[in-house]
């Protein structure tokens, strides 16, 4: 099958059906085969290919120098990775859950974050993080957590979200080829939820370049991940209901972040809604909300909401009502027209 | 009076001797590894026959270093730089180990390691530069006095977080391997770094990796105020590799001669395939922890006094005499000659300019952000001027 490049808009790329999950594993498979430097590494990711079947494969068609299990140790991966990188090669580390990578924050924060500043340049720690991460698979607060803020609020880190098929390998290839520490969070709840056109082979998608999912005129919706095509639902919701005409940024990497696509956005529709599925208090959402009062209150026409997660630990059995749902963000389109 | 004086001399000799039963090679512990008797000797076969330019490189760096770290010290003092941390009784093990690998293996450094630096390429007027802080050093002026980097020299900048490099020092290994590289990897740590999470992550994955590294850990028996008895009820601190399923020694860390054996053998494992060893070098630190500290508050000077005892470089210099490589006059001429290289340094890296405030910005991703160039001007302005994105790789 063949279509149009989602990224350039150019020629003619072939493509295949595949869901982000197969994105993800044929991003991976691109990259080892076009760099050797490139390992991929994890609990559970060699023979049997991950716990979500993220590296399925890989083990078999590269051998065990270039996908191999580790011992079970968020910190001795993640060490291992950034000695592994500061040496030269392109790790490609996997924290089996986001929930579970505390014990190796440390290496994330005090160690790559820091390499090249630390070293005067001298030193780079271009290593990938990859992490299933988010709510919406009953997990109960160790399998759902969307922690994305502790990585946003450390310098030298960079923060990519992909929320279809074609961004995800797109993204994960860009990442891979970064010189810098990216921590790659794949929003688990939509690893299989639909499946899309992905461009076969080469395929990148820039790092720091937000996407217009869907262009409207009254109000814009910012969000990432999971919460797109929850942000979709809604957006149908809130045209049905109220006639809204409205504009969906997704925004793809957090970490560098597009504040131009925001802004102009912003500015276009005078309305704003940010969603994360994180708790509100000082999620990423909340410095969203900062750079719009900042930099482009002056076209406001209406309240900057946010819809969140709660301000608890992440439920079991009540997932339903802490996750932002269509509903809820429906609710929080209408809160800016309240003026 | 008198008598309350002898019995304070007397109490202070228990605890040295006490002291010296605890943690020291006197005792000589099971296990211990040493070559250079107390008084330069070397019993007989034991010699390890290095080359006379070899032994007197090993003198000279441990000279220079201990040079380079009275003086520091005595630069914190004056308030020239704002923070040191003293080599002073270690330089036989930092020096004895480097010397026993090749130049093209990675050092993977702990805070005492400034020989190692040295060793690897770092000048004099460059290790000024660092304490210091300012525009010629390597690290820009952004980290703390004593955190040297020197790639080319393969000598990796660390971080202040105790332990983190021991897992760093097995990436590299593995990762070495992985590459089919003939590299072995050094990683340095102190006692207290044994008790850190990395220990034990790096030497785990060290180890079931069988990646080709060193672990080298310089225990000198305290981690700030806190001895090695608070640290690890083990009996040794070798013996934590025998756990992980690693070779593991224990050397007189003040017997350079032994420290270069020792890691001689570990290297040729490692790099003849058979995987990573652990070296517990003892020592002593005696000074205090850095120049912030006041060691008196928390350990008695008797037990300083028999380390003193054990000086490593005095030790080796009565080697070097014995063999007939050294003599007095070759001491003075030589200790003038290492305190004029000092003092060049100083005077040198004194000169040289603060770093430029774009540096505040740059090298934390490749290219500066948009963000991070906005924060800056913004800052700028009001200083009356520009940001130099010159200065910005593009
Ligand atoms: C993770 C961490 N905790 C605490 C400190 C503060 N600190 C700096 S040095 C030090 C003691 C280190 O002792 P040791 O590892 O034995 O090395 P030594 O200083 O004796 O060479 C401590 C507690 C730190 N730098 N990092």
């Amino acid at each position: 099958m063949t279509a149009t490049n989602p990224q350039t808009g150019k020629g003619q790329a072939k493509t295949k059906v595949m869901t982000m999950l197969e994105a993800i594993n044929d991003a991976m498979k691109v990259e080892m085969r076009n760099d050797d430097r490139v390992v991929v590494f994890g609990e559970d990711v060699g023979k049997k290919g991950g716990v979500f079947g993220t590296t399925m494969g890989l083990h078999e068609q590269f051998g065990d120098n270039r996908c191999f299990d580790t011992p079970l140790s968020e910190c001795g991966i993640l060490g291992a990775g950034v000695g592994m990188a500061v040496y030269g090669m392109r790790p490609v580390a996997e924290i089996q859950f986001l929930d579970f990578i505390y014990p190796g924050f440390d290496q994330i924060v005090s160690e790559a974050a820091k390499m090249r500043y630390r070293s005067g340049g001298e030193y780079t720690c271009p290593m990938v993080i990859r992490s299933p991460y988010g709510g919406g698979i009953r997990g109960g607060h160790y399998h759902s957590q969307s922690s994305e803020a502790y990585f946003c609020h450390t310098p030298g880190l960079k923060v990519v979200i992909p929320s279809t098929p074609a961004d995800a390998k797109g993204l994960l290839i860009s990442s891979i080829r970064d010189e810098d520490p990216v921590m790659f969070l794949e929003p688990k709840a939509i690893y299989r939820h639909a499946k899309d056109e992905v461009p076969v082979g080469e395929h990148t998608v820039e790092l720091g370049k937000a996407r217009i999912a869907r262009e409207g005129t009254d109000v814009t919706v910012l969000c990432y991940g999971a919460m797109v095509p929850v942000c979709e639902k809604a957006a149908d919701l809130a045209q049905e209901e109220h006639g809204r005409s409205v504009e969906i940024v997704d925004l793809r990497t957090l970490v560098p972040l597009d504040e131009h696509t925001i802004l102009e956005s912003v500015k276009k529709t005078g309305r704003v809604v940010v969603v994360y599925e994180a708790p509100k208090t000082g999620g990423f959402g909340g410095e969203l909300s900062a750079i719009i009062a900042e930099k482009a209150i002056e076209y406001m026409e209406g309240p900057i909401v946010r819809v969140a997660g709660f301000d608890t630990p992440f439920p079991y059995s009540l997932e339903h009502l802490y996750m932002p749902d269509p509903k809820r963000v429906a609710a929080g389109i209408e809160k800016t027209f309240v003026w | 009076m008198a008598a309350k004086k002898r019995s304070k001399k007397k109490s202070r000799k228990a605890a040295a001797e006490k002291a010296a039963a605890d943690s020291a090679p006197a005792a000589k512990p099971q296990g211990l590894v040493r070559l250079l008797e107390d008084d330069g000797s070397v019993a007989k076969g034991k010699d390890p026959g290095l080359t006379e330019e070899t032994l007197l490189y090993l003198y000279e760096q441990m000279v220079q270093v201990r040079e380079f770290d009275r003086r520091m010290l005595m630069l914190q003092r004056q308030g020239r730089i704002g923070f040191y941390g003293p080599i002073l009784g270690q330089e036989a093990a930092t020096v004895g180990s480097v010397a026993a690998l090749e130049h093209r293996d990675w050092i993977f450094p702990a805070l005492r390691e400034g020989a190692a630096a040295m060793m690897r390429g770092l000048s004099l007027t460059e290790a000024i530069n660092q304490l210091i802080g300012n525009g010629a050093d390597r690290c820009k002026g952004r980290q703390m006095p004593c955190h040297y980097t020197v790639k080319e020299g393969n000598y990796y900048g660390m971080s202040s977080v105790i332990g983190t490099q021991i897992s760093h020092a097995t990436g590299a290994a593995m990762a070495a391997k992985i590459r089919g590289d003939d590299i072995v990897v050094l990683g340095y740590m102190g006692d207290g770094a044994t008790s850190a999470n990395d220990f034990h992550c790096g030497m785990n994955f060290a180890a079931v990796y069988k990646s080709p590294c060193i672990m080298f850990c310089q225990n000198n028996q305290w981690a700030i105020s806190v001895p090695l008895s608070k640290q690890s009820a083990s009996e040794t601190l070798a013996q934590k590799g025998k756990a992980y399923g690693m070779p593991y020694v224990r050397v007189d860390g003040n017997d350079i001669l032994a420290v270069y054996s020792v890691t001689k053998e570990a290297a040729a494992r490692a790099r003849q395939g058979d995987g990573p060893t652990f070296i517990e070098a003892v020592t002593y630190r005696r000074l205090g922890h850095s120049s912030s500290d006041d060691p008196s508050k928390y350990r008695d000077d008797a037990e300083v006094e028999l380390w003193e005892q054990r000086d490593p470089v005095d030790r080796f210099r009565v080697y070097l005499e014995k063999k007939g490589l050294w003599d007095e006059d070759k001491e003075a001429a030589f200790k003038d000659d290492i305190a004029k290289r000092v003092n060049d340094a100083i005077a040198a890296a004194e000169k040289e300019a603060p770093p430029e405030d774009e540096t505040l910005v740059t090298d934390v991703y490749a290219r500066v952000t948009e963000q991070q160039k906005e924060q800056l001007a913004e800052v700028l302005a009001l200083e009356g001027r520009g940001v130099n994105t010159g200065a910005f790789p593009l």
